[in-house]
């Protein structure tokens, strides 16, 4: 039983699918942060396969790109996510309303 | 018949892990299911031969991204149950599985359809590591420094974030409270 | 002689432009002054251009390319020719009087400075109008005429009544105008060309069907221009406006375009009698109609427009039958005498403060007698008595009536020429002799300025000795128009005919004279004439315009309310309207895009890129089953 590249793209597209139903639902910070992880892995995953299916290192580079992004975000989104917390004492999604018009 | 085993055993894995990270109300469990599918997703990248980036896979998410998401939930109360807003949760998993099929249907078509050159071809007797490292600081050596510098400013940006003072915001705050907050502060910032 | 072209028809449009810069201020004098005196530059450059064309020459300048698209080819020409230099003399003459006798008549009125700018600018138009070498500058003039006399037939446009009279007017000369304009088509589509010349070169090889219908439809647009039957409405209620804008548009000038567009069209007609003998029964009904009416109606300004009606009739007459050059002399004469008579009824007017009904004046004669003298020789010259301008130009068209066998039309005329003599003395009776039944109602007449006076004498020496202007004229309008001499067979029938309609005539008079000039009390409507079934009719204008108002302007209101009700509230306002709704509707439904909660926007931004994304693949495809 040979694996294609589809069998990758259709695990990658179920993880994508896992990631945006996370970054919907969820209403606590933190969580929403996790589906974002999840989406990025989801590329990365598709990244690697059509890299290697295709025999082009590229694919691999972009997936080492994400992986920067997503450290940085990490370090960045959770700082804020501190001040936050700090300021208010909740990371509910829904208490977020300054930005209502 | 190895690989089909592998990929599917850890595809089974993943998918649930996730699954799990997505749908608890336990932030620990969330957390926790997380970093496993981390390290079940660099298996894919052992597979695929792409030996570099599933080590980078286990260092940084799991190791790295992980810990510093462990750090983070130690400020928050993580024994509370998450509360989530369940209002049709149909419309989000019709959503969700929409898009994701169309976002991949539409990168892929291209591929799919074999009309694509390879670039920088995997060369034979190469190992994976020099090979990637033969492309990146080559072809791709601006970008790598850029995301050396974005990650030191996303450093940088953390730790000014996180660290004291910061329960105050400069930018929400009116003029002469400033100037009366830096009066108060002052000597105690010296003293650092 | 191009210059002087230039000065004669450009002057009253600087006269316009000057007044109109003072439009919106206070009455200063020198805009009347300066108004007046472009109009006397432009008289003296006609008068110049008169002795030019007298000597045998025509100027024909093109100011400037109008339309060129294709084979259609249009200018700004302007040709002097015994024709049209006969109108301007007529035009620039009559109205540098109106204008003097203006800066007097509108003293103490507000709109002192609109009002000239807007009688300058008719006689731009009106010189347009007249000067033209071809059907679309005409069409302009015709326009810019029909405008202007709108302006100043509404010029006290807070009366109710004015902007009425203004709106009929206007109206109905835009239903004749379309019948112009489809003639002016037929014109342009059959000779492909809008040039006099070239027009009137080419007409005699169309089928004779197509003149008729060209014939047809110019004159319907002369019959609203010039209010004959049946749109002659307008002109009676006109009246409303100042009485120089009586004597200068409806009696002297614009009205008398619809018989210079059948005379300037005179090789059209030529081929036509048919047509022509209809214009002729039309013009011979109308004096008789309108004189008729004129009989017992107690408005002064009225009278004499009935009395304009008429003489249009007799103009049309001549036209219709092809003497061309007797129609043009008449309108030539009318306008003298016409216009007189109206000033003079302006200064009766000023003297009454403003009353018009002449049987609450009388014996006026003895404080308005430079009023009076005019006054009394202009009906004189109207009633056709020799040697005044009226029965050189009048007799003459009762003569064409005969010596072409139109008997009928010849006895309708005659009887007329009766009725209008009658009229125009019970006018002169009732106002100036008698008792002064004005010191019932405690008027204290006075005379008007003496500037005035002599500003109108130009035009009492005109309707005195224009008649002995025939020949001259004659000998130079027939160079371009059909010389048609009209002599009756055998000197004694002559003589008869010519005695007999003088004895006529002034039997006329004298039992006018007799009837009225006694006269004094003022009629209430009680006495037994008053009640009579043709007295009734005559002064309801034989209910014409209830006529009107019944059939046309009602269901025209039943209509629109019916258009503005169902038409218009249920279904154009109700589409805006809903559109307007579906917009807010949408607006309130999507505010929760905008509610600040991030939840939710995220969940729309998913939803946003499926549709993006949707939408590139539905292309994407479709592309390729097209490329395919």
């Amino acid at each position: 039983m040979e694996i294609t590249l589809t069998h990758y793209l259709v695990l990658s597209t179920i993880l994508f699918a896992i990631g945006l139903i996370g970054v919907m639902r969820r209403k606590n910070l933190l969580m929403l942060f996790f589906a974002t992880e999840i989406l990025l892995n989801a590329t990365n995953i598709a990244f690697a396969a059509i890299s290697y299916y295709i025999g082009d290192l590229s694919g691999q580079m972009f997936a080492f790109f994400i992986i920067a992004i997503a450290a940085s975000e990490v370090a960045i989104g959770l700082g804020l996510l501190i001040v936050w917390y700090k300021r208010t004492g909740k990371i509910d999604l829904d208490q977020m309303n300054s930005m209502r018009g | 018949m190895f690989e089909a085993i592998a990929f599917y055993l850890f595809a089974a894995l993943t998918i649930v892990m996730f699954t799990i990270t997505v749908m608890t109300s336990q932030a620990l469990y969330a957390i926790t299911a997380m970093a496993a599918g981390m390290i079940f997703i660099s298996a894919f990248f052992f597979i695929l031969g792409a030996d570099f980036l599933g080590a980078i896979q286990i260092i940084v998410y799991t190791g790295a991204v992980m810990a510093l998401y462990a750090f983070g939930m130690m400020f928050f109360d993580t024994t509370r149950d998450v509360v989530e807003k369940r209002t049709n949760p149909q419309i989000v998993f019709v959503l969700g599985i929409l898009a994701a099929v169309m976002v991949v249907a539409i990168f892929v078509a291209p591929i799919v359809s074999n009309n694509i050159q390879a670039l920088y071809p995997i060369q034979e007797g190469v190992g994976n590591s020099q090979a990637v490292g033969m492309v990146l600081f080559t072809k791709y050596l601006v970008p790598f420094e850029l995301a050396a510098v974005m990650l030191l400013v996303a450093m940088i940006g953390g730790i000014i974030l996180a660290g004291k003072k910061m329960d105050k915001s400069l930018t929400l705050m009116a003029e002469e409270e400033i100037t009366t907050m830096d009066d108060s502060f002052e000597p105690q910032a010296g003293g650092h | 002689m191009e210059l002087y072209l230039y000065i004669a028809l450009f002057a009253p449009l600087v006269g316009s432009l000057y007044a109109s810069l003072f439009g919106g201020s206070p009455k200063s004098q020198h805009v009347g002054i300066v108004a007046s005196g472009l109009l006397f530059t432009s008289f003296v450059s006609s008068a110049l251009l008169l002795s030019y064309v007298m000597g045998g020459h025509t100027v024909h300048v093109e100011l400037m390319t109008w339309m060129e698209t294709g084979d259609l080819y249009i200018p700004f020409g302007f040709v002097v020719d015994q024709v049209s230099v006969v109108m301007m003399m007529v035009v620039t003459i009559v109205s540098t009087v109106v204008h003097i006798y203006s800066i007097g008549y509108m003293d103490h009125d507000k709109g002192f400075n609109r009002f000239f700018s807007w009688l300058s600018a008719f006689v731009f138009s009106m010189m347009v109008l007249v000067m033209s070498d071809n059907f679309a500058g005409l069409f302009i003039g015709w326009e810019g005429v029909g405008l202007c006399s709108w302006g100043l037939i509404g010029f006290w446009y807070q009366k109710e009544s004015a902007t009425w009279a203004a709106n009929e007017a206007f109206i109905m000369n835009r239903i004749a105008d379309l019948g112009m304009l489809i003639g002016i088509f037929l014109i342009y589509w059959n000779t492909g060309s809008l040039q006099y010349d070239v027009v009137f070169s080419e007409i005699g090889n169309l089928p004779l069907v197509v003149t008729t219908w060209i014939g047809i439809f110019l004159f319907i647009g002369a019959m609203g221009k010039s209010a004959q039957f049946p749109l002659h409405t307008w002109l009676a209620d006109a009246m409303e406006g100042p009485t120089p804008v009586s004597a200068l548009i409806h009696a002297a000038t614009m009205v008398t375009a619809g018989v210079y567009l059948v005379v300037r069209a005179n090789p059209i007609y030529d081929l036509i009698p048919n047509v022509g003998i209809f214009i002729a029964s039309l013009g011979a009904f109308v004096a008789l109609f309108a004189a008729s009416m004129a009989l017992v109606n107690r408005d002064m300004k009225r009278i004499i427009a009935y009395s304009t009606l008429s003489q249009l009739g007799y103009m049309f007459v001549a036209a219709g039958l092809g003497a061309y050059w007797v129609a043009l002399f008449h309108l030539m004469a009318h306008a003298f005498f016409k216009a007189l008579l109206f000033l003079g009824a302006g200064n009766v007017m000023h003297a009454m403060h403003d009353e018009l009904d002449p049987f609450k004046m009388g014996g006026l004669r003895k404080v308005m007698k430079g009023t009076f003298i005019m006054m009394t020789l202009a009906s004189v010259a109207l009633a056709g008595i020799y040697p005044f301008a009226g029965f050189f130009s009048k007799d003459l068209i009762l003569e064409v009536g005969f010596v072409e066998h139109h008997y009928v039309i010849y006895t309708v005329l005659l009887l007329t020429a009766g009725l209008t003599a009658f009229y125009s003395f019970r006018l002169v009776a009732l106002i100036f002799h008698g008792e002064e039944r004005y010191k019932l109602f405690g008027i204290h007449p006075h005379e008007a300025y003496k500037f005035m006076l002599v500003a109108m004498s130009p035009l009492l020496l005109l309707a005195i000795i224009a008649g002995s202007f025939k020949m001259t004229y004659y000998q130079l309008v027939t160079s371009l128009l059909p010389d048609t001499q009209y002599h009756v067979h055998g000197e004694m029938t002559y003589w008869i005919m010519t005695i007999g309609t003088q004895l006529f005539v002034i039997a006329a008079i004298v039992f006018a004279y007799k009837k009225y000039s006694n006269w004094n009390s003022v009629p209430d409507g009680s006495s037994k004439l008053e009640n009579s079934f043709g007295y009734k009719l005559l002064s309801n204008q034989y209910y014409i315009p209830k006529f009107y108002e019944e059939v046309f302007s009602k269901p025209y209101l039943e209509l629109s309310r019916i258009a503005w009700k169902q038409f218009d509230l249920k279904i154009v306002d109700a589409t805006v309207d809903s559109i307007a709704n579906a917009i807010y509707k949408t607006g309130e439904n999507t505010r929760d895009i905008q509610n600040g909660n991030l939840s939710t926007m995220l969940r729309w931004m998913v939803i946003g890129l499926v549709v993006l994304v949707s939408l590139a693949l539905a292309f994407t495809v479709g592309y390729n089953a097209v490329g395919a």
